[in-house]
């Protein structure tokens, strides 16, 4: 098993989502985490999809998704050749006497503080999932009394775009 | 300023537009508005059913029968998950239908309203593809899309759920020129290599079997095939879905393969060096124990399909297309390899095939009680009425029998549940096949189980005067089931007894329908009665033929056990005598 990221252009029509996250689960596969909003083409969606599966089962993801009518495309990430990075907001107790630990850390892995209040921090963090991990491990101590993590979004390095010709069969479409 | 209609109006026309002649269905409070325009469309012909899975498996049977999209419409709420079970079926066997239901008014959706079912959501999983209209411009382009989707690539059922609003209230009528789907774009001209390829493996190959599937059915490409087959002289055998692909009279045909196939079609793939699958999937009812299933074979898999692909087999050699194409790209890069000097030479291996037939032929036995084979009622069937008829089975022991007793001399003349395996499949199937086929005898062979749960159709085949005949092969039990605890559960009959031999009388139920109700029970009265049915032609014609129950369907492949535990027979099995490969 490996961990793979999936980015996919959907059509923005109401049950996409739907469509995509029903496929994953009837099929037997895992989404580690997916992402969705809108890209810089109203009509188009983009999906990342983290999903943990077996080389020859990210073929049939992969397959089966194609097969869904308001899919427009599929691309794999390589995670050495993309940005990938994640959103965290965590509430971490944080007193005078502590507080001044927690801020270090903040700094430390370029967080931002976002509220305090007497007793806790809420820190905002963005990263790829090892720097968040990591963030969270040193964090932990203090106490961490709430975690909202967004999942991950990914693009290629580089100046192509993989919205490109879906932009351009879509406008001829139209 | 272009005329205004209504939705449903704007519904009907575009049903036109494309082409629809019949609709099977049943009105109701959310459709209600289609309805009334449908009633003053000259070209489309409504067939009011007794209940919508009924109208959905009709659209099936008339799709399968026709070549073109079935089409079936119900209201909301239970109308439309009455219809779950035939789009289902069409998605696993890749029927082309298109299913319009009613949904509440777009203001109430969600509001857990009267008749309120989330129809697009329900069968998101098995359909090709589903629409939710609320708005009636969007309905002619709904409807081209809809048949578009449905008929091309790999075929498949397609939902709209139309709310009633929509229906209501007026709008411009535009049916769009063309259909613009940038997320489908069905792959159907393969790719030249991968031809290539296969035509050099294939003449590398000294035990190549060429394994048909549905596809070909749905693909028309049966002449295309009959090329290949003429020309590389290459062991055939045509799963459930492909009986007819081939003539069954073809001397290069082994049969079915598969759980109950042949034993001659089952060797083969077992022993096959190459396996050319021609639009099947590896189902697991063909394979047996994946792991087992023919382990020295490579495989050249074609499918218009790209996710069938390598799905249960890993495929050496894939090909996206369709079959049509694929196989008369095949036939040429043949020649080409023949041309070349390249020629398989297979000739002991079609000996060693076709001695495996010889051998082991299918058979049954005849009951020492003087009671009635199943089999040999199935089989008189075929005989009696020939190659030219159509014959739709629902789906147990009567399905199986069906398949192996009747012979095929023609595609889409077999029409069959094979990956839902639905019970009752076979008299709405009929029913639909019959409407596209007037003036061909059209049978339902149908089990007493699987009769009582679609019989009601009865009603409309003799209202509409749709005179199909249906042989009821009736054991009295659900014979599959039967079987299956005869052989695994000790004979521990657990609620498989049917008592249908006493209740009901299938006859006077038949009679009850206004149709003509026979009965059989001896060997000896078969061909009359199936000859007297066969003189009927301006009704429906049910024969309860009541046979021996402890008939079993063989050869057979235990599931999940290997191909080559393959039985003959209770606790026999054929001899394969390698030695001679």
């Amino acid at each position: 098993m490996s961990t793979h990221t999936l980015s996919v252009l959907v059509e923005n029509t109401p049950g996409v989502l739907a469509r995509v996250s029903s496929l994953f689960s009837r099929r037997g596969f895992n989404i580690d985490s997916l992402a969705v909003g809108p890209t810089e083409i109203p009509e188009i969606s983009r999906m990342t999809i983290v999903v943990n599966v077996e080389s020859n089962s990210l073929e049939q993801v992969t397959k089966q998704l194609n097969k869904l009518v308001n899919v427009l495309k599929i691309v794999e990430m390589d995670s050495s050749t993309a940005v990938e990075r994640e959103l965290v907001l965590v509430k971490v107790k944080a007193d005078a006497s502590t507080r001044g630990q927690v801020l270090e850390t903040v700094q430390l892995f370029r967080a931002k503080v976002v509220d305090v209040a007497p007793d806790a921090v809420t820190i905002e963090a963005t990263g790829n999932p090892d720097k968040l991990a990591a963030m969270l491990r040193v964090l932990e101590p203090f106490g961490i009394r709430e975690l909202v993590q967004s999942g991950m979004v990914a693009v290629a390095r580089g100046g192509r775009s993989i919205t490109d010709r879906s932009l351009r069969s879509l406008t001829s479409a139209g | 300023m272009s005329e205004q209609l209504t939705g449903a109006q704007s519904l009907i026309r575009a049903l036109e537009t494309v082409g629809v002649d019949t609709v099977f269905g049943i009105p109701g409070g959310a459709v209600l508005p289609a309805y009334d325009p449908l009633l003053d469309s000259s070209q489309i012909r409504h067939i009011l059913v007794r209940h919508e899975q009924g109208a959905g498996h009709a659209a099936q049977g008339y799709a399968a029968a026709s070549g073109k999209v079935g089409v079936c419409m119900a209201t909301s709420g239970p109308g439309a998950t009455n219809l779950v079970t035939p789009l289902a079926d069409a998605h696993m066997d890749s029927v082309p239908i298109v299913a319009i239901t009613g949904q509440v008014a777009s203001a109430a959706i969600g509001s857990d309203a009267f008749q309120e079912a989330d129809i697009r959501g329900i069968t998101m999983p098995i359909t090709k593809h589903s629409y939710l209209v609320t708005d009636p411009a969007e309905i002619p382009r709904t409807i081209a899309e809809a048949f578009h989707i449905a008929s091309t690539g790999r075929p498949g059922p397609v939902l709209v759920d139309i709310a009633k609003d929509a229906l209501q209230a007026f709008t411009e009528y535009d049916y769009p020129e063309s259909v613009s789907l940038p997320g489908y774009r069905p792959t159907t001209r393969p790719h030249a290599k991968q031809v290539r390829e296969a035509a050099k493996l294939i003449v590398e190959a000294r035990r190549p079997v060429l394994y048909v599937g549905g596809g070909v059915i749905r693909a028309q490409a049966w002449q295309e095939l009959r090329v290949l087959v003429d020309m590389a002289q290459i062991p055939v055998v045509t799963t459930l879905m492909a009986r007819g692909a081939l003539p069954d009279s073809h001397p290069l045909h082994r049969g079915m393969p598969g759980m109950h196939g042949s034993v001659a079609a089952v060797g083969s793939l077992q022993r096959a060096d190459l396996i050319v699958s021609l639009g099947a999937r590896f189902d697991d009812r063909v394979t047996g124990k994946l792991s087992s299933f023919a382990p020295d074979a490579k495989v050249i898999h074609a499918d218009i399909d790209p996710a069938e692909i390598s799905k249960n087999r890993v495929a050496d050699v894939p090909i996206v297309g369709d079959c049509r194409e694929v196989i008369a790209d095949l036939v040429v890069a043949l020649q080409a390899e023949h041309g070349a000097g390249h020629k398989g030479d297979y000739a002991a291996w079609r000996d060693w095939t076709g001695g495996l037939g010889q051998r082991y032929p299918l058979g049954y036995e005849t009951p020492g009680d003087g009671s009635l084979a199943p089999q040999y009622v199935i089989e008189r069937i075929g005989a009696l009425t020939g190659p030219d008829a159509t014959y739709c089975a629902g789906v147990g022991q009567h399905q199986m029998w069906a398949s192996q007793f009747i012979k095929y001399e023609h595609a889409t003349k077999w029409i069959n549940s094979g990956g839902l395996g639905t019970m009752g499949f076979a008299v709405p199937s009929a029913m639909g096949a019959k409407v596209a086929r007037p003036d061909e005898v059209v049978w339902a062979i149908d089990g007493d189980g699987c009769f009582q749960m679609t019989n009601q159709e009865l009603a409309t085949c003799a209202i509409e005067r749709i005179p199909i005949k249906v042989a009821v092969i009736n054991n009295s039990s659900l014979g599959m089931v039967r079987q299956w605890q005869t052989l695994f559960y000790n004979g521990r009959y657990s609620n498989t007894d049917l008592h249908s031999t006493r209740i009901p009388d299938f006859a006077k139920l038949a009679e009850a329908y206004g149709c003509v109700g026979l009965r059989c029970d001896k060997a000896d009265e078969v061909d009359d009665t199936i000859k007297q049915a066969l003189e009927i032609d301006d009704a429906p014609v049910v024969i309860d033929f009541a046979v021996h129950r402890d008939a079993m369907v063989w050869p057979m492949v235990p599931a999940g056990t290997s191909n080559d535990d393959i039985q003959i027979a209770r606790d026999m099995a054929p001899e394969f005598d390698e030695d001679d490969l």
